[in-house]
């Protein structure tokens, strides 16, 4: 243990605590903007620079571990003006529209600017004359240079969270900037457009694209049928954007709120998560069984989830000998997608062409996902407008909506009815318990054998699990699996994905059936959700999914009774023709930078 | 590009696939072509298990790995001060109408690449020039077109 003094306190913290750390422990607030508690010390933006007693310089309290007799003030004269002379020097160099940037009063170096920097500059605005480019190429965000202060929070969040850097630091001096490979357009990089680091940018150099102002104009024109269905993890995150503590469920309220927007339909993407389980399930089964026992060379094993299009791209670019591992289902959003524009048109009797389709993710990579060319199986554009738990906020308060005061209700039907299974998509582990919940129970006629059908082995926020599931009990159909022990994995955040990833390439991993996630914590940490994300707030929102899951009547995937009716009405079997034509896509390989 | 991925290998079998393996492999990518082309960019990110964008950065951090086409001969003026106060205009403009080019442009032939750089640490024997590696000192317009008609053979 070491002690030492801040502002006149004592503390004794352990070796190797850092001073900023350390007043922590005491209250004691020292701004920050490079740093994030996701990503290593870069220490490059000077704004927590602090006085030691003794030192001859300032010295970065993020960086600085503390030592014994070390006395810090984290006030004086010395460091205010410094932090002064810091900030203005960052905004000297940052396109200050404050009042029209989409992070107005959501930015970190707004706020440092109200405490700092009022009244006349002391330097010049270097941004004016100065070319700086504003990459809108992504349908899933923008990438604005002018707003940048290269604080390189994304490219840490690239590299050491996702292993995909498709940026990084370049040129140098006042040239330098966060670019792609040569400067490419971030839609024609390596970019998996999981928007990690959108939600660490500090000020509005990476944003979500927005589409709030095209959903408003569909909801106002009464020609057009509005659709919105939610994802697994906005419930649990939505409520932070809203005045609630983290990990709070705000289901009903959510409901509320769509239907008061005046959406007209408010459904659930939680149903085509219930049928993806269906679907992917027996996807699996059928591979093991044509692998294993018929021999059959065209497919491949282990299989690998497709609910991420983050995880799509990645594989894609990075190990596109692997596509044919990928199962070919759709993600829940797109499979939605695809059954609103036929299945639900129908049934309600309404023009596909005036169905608006739009969904609330906590993802940016959905908005790419919902413009890849071959998400239009429907005859349309199956997945119109996406939008973040971010925007979905924003429209709320926007409408002036009193979220804390709505009454709680349910989703509509058809297509809003779900289980625990489909909510626990959410979590990272979550398609995998589903997906053992159904596809046990098909092979064995029982229960998974797992007290209260929880897999406590699966879930956790360990970056790779394993599990073996021995399959014991199979009824006739299935015999062949009779004592085969079930191999499974679960990675999430695209580093712990590309780790399992290599081992299947070169042959060092023997599993059945893996679950990718591309965001830290599954979709509960996903780049659309509401900033800050850090460890211990996805930990709380994991802990609202399983909560969310055991308060639901039922909780595997194959007892909903929708999903039951749905292949009765029009899907007619599982992996059946209408489900390839709607349900089922393919993959594209893409270039490795 | 067949033979680039070919010369990657080989470097890096020289070096090694460490990340500090990163310098000395451009530099001698560099040293054969003049500058790095994007597939060779990306030869190396594969051949190190890095990312392109990685690669890129490196290599525009450092005035000498350049990444734009550049002609077999690179002519760098010194801009900064001393040159600038003994004549370096003179010598750009002189440059400039016998390559029939501007600063930063090459020639269509693809023999020479007019460049400006900082210091370069001849001042006291300004104006300098480096063509390639090799500096140039003391320059007049007369003299440096018998440098450069030189490199022209």
């Amino acid at each position: 243990m070491v002690t030492l003094k801040i502002n006149e306190h004592e503390i004794k913290v352990a070796e190797g605590t850092t001073v900023l750390e350390a007043a922590k422990k005491l209250s004691i607030n020292i701004p920050t903007l490079c740093n994030h508690q996701d990503l290593c010390v870069a220490g490059n933006c000077r704004v927590c620079v602090v006085e030691q007693k003794g030192a001859r310089t300032l010295i970065a309290a993020c960086a600085m571990p503390v030592s014994q007799g070390m006395e810090i003030q984290t006030n004086s004269l010395k460091v205010r003006n410094a932090r002064k002379h810091i900030v203005e020097l960052l905004l000297s160099e940052h396109r200050a529209d404050c009042t029209k940037c989409y992070k107005n009063q959501k930015c970190e170096l707004q706020t440092l600017a109200n405490e700092y920097s009022f009244g006349e500059h002391i330097f010049l605005d270097l941004v004016e004359g100065h070319a700086y480019t504003i990459d809108r190429s992504s349908p899933a965000f923008l990438k604005d240079d002018s707003k940048c202060i290269r604080c390189q929070r994304c490219v840490r969040t690239c590299a050491q969270l996702q292993h995909v850097s498709a940026i990084a630091v370049a040129n140098k001096g006042s040239h330098m900037k966060i670019s792609s490979f040569h400067d490419r357009p971030m839609s024609h990089v390596v970019c998996t457009n999981c928007g990690q680091c959108v939600n660490r940018c500090p000020t509005g150099a990476l944003t979500e694209k927005t589409y709030i102002d095209q959903v408003w104009d569909a909801i106002y024109d009464t020609d057009k049928h509005v659709v919105v269905q939610t994802a697994p993890a906005v419930r649990v995150a939505l409520g932070e954007d809203l005045g609630y503590d983290p990990g709070e469920r705000v289901t009903g309220k959510l409901v509320t709120a769509l239907r008061q927007l005046g959406f007209d339909s408010v459904l659930d993407t939680d149903f085509t998560a219930d049928l993806t389980i269906i679907e992917e399930g027996t996807e699996l089964l059928t591979r093991l069984k044509k692998v294993l026992v018929e021999g059959d060379k065209t497919l491949a094993l282990p299989m690998f989830t497709s609910c991420s299009p983050g995880w799509i791209k990645f594989i894609e670019h990075k190990y596109p000998q692997m596509l044919p591992n990928l199962s070919t289902c759709k993600s829940p959003q797109q499979m939605f997608g695809a059954l609103a524009k036929t299945f639900y048109a129908q049934k309600r009797g309404i023009d596909p062409s005036k169905i608006v389709s739009v969904s609330i993710m906590p993802c940016t990579a959905k908005k790419y996902e919902a413009d890849r060319p071959e998400m239009r199986s429907s005859g349309y554009k199956d997945i119109d407008y996406v939008l973040t738990t971010r925007e979905l906020a924003v429209m709320i308060k926007q409408a002036g909506i009193d979220f804390r005061a709505l009454e709680e209700s349910h989703y509509d039907s058809f297509m809003g009815s779900s289980t625990g299974a489909g909510v626990i998509f959410g979590a990272t582990g979550g398609v995998m318990e589903a997906a053992l919940r159904t596809a046990y129970e098909i092979v064995t006629g029982r229960s998974v054998p797992f007290k209260n059908l929880n897999i406590l082995p699966v879930r956790g926020m360990e970056g790779v699990k394993e599990a073996t599931i021995k399959i014991e009990g199979t009824v006739e159909e299935w015999r062949f699996l009779e004592g085969a022990e079930l191999k499974v994995a679960i990675a999430h955040g695209l580093v712990n994905a590309n780790k399992i990833a290599k081992a299947v390439s070169t042959g060092k991993a023997s599993y059945h059936f893996i679950e990718i996630m591309a965001c830290p914590g599954g979709c509960l940490g996903g780049g659309g959700q509401p900033i800050p994300t850090n460890a211990e707030i996805r930990q709380k929102r994991m802990e609202a999914i399983y909560s969310e899951d055991m308060h639901m009547d039922i909780r595997k995937s194959h007892e909903n009774p929708e999903i039951i009716a749905i292949y009765e009405e029009f899907l007619e079997k599982p992996n059946g023709h209408k489900s390839h034509e709607l349900l089922h896509t393919h993959y594209t390989k893409r270039e490795s930078y | 590009m067949y033979h680039i991925g070919n010369m990657v290998k080989e470097l890096a079998e020289k070096y090694g696939r460490k990340r500090e393996s990163l310098m000395p492999i451009l530099q001698d990518i560099v040293k054969k072509y003049n500058y790095l082309t994007d597939d060779a960019m990306v030869a190396v990110a594969t051949e190190l298990d890095i990312s392109a964008a990685e690669v890129y950065g490196t290599a525009s951090f450092y005035t000498f790995l350049d990444t734009e086409e550049r002609g077999k001969n690179i002519i760098r003026v010194c801009k900064t001060i001393t040159c600038s106060m003994k004549g370096k205009n003179d010598i750009i403009s002189t440059l400039e109408d016998i390559l029939k080019i501007k600063v930063g442009e090459t020639t269509p032939d693809k023999m020479f690449t007019l460049l400006e750089t900082n210091c370069i640490g001849w001042c006291h024997k300004a104006p300098a020039i480096l063509i390639n590696d090799m500096p140039y000192t003391d320059l007049t317009p007369e003299t440096v077109i018998d440098v450069v008609k030189g490199y022209m053979r």
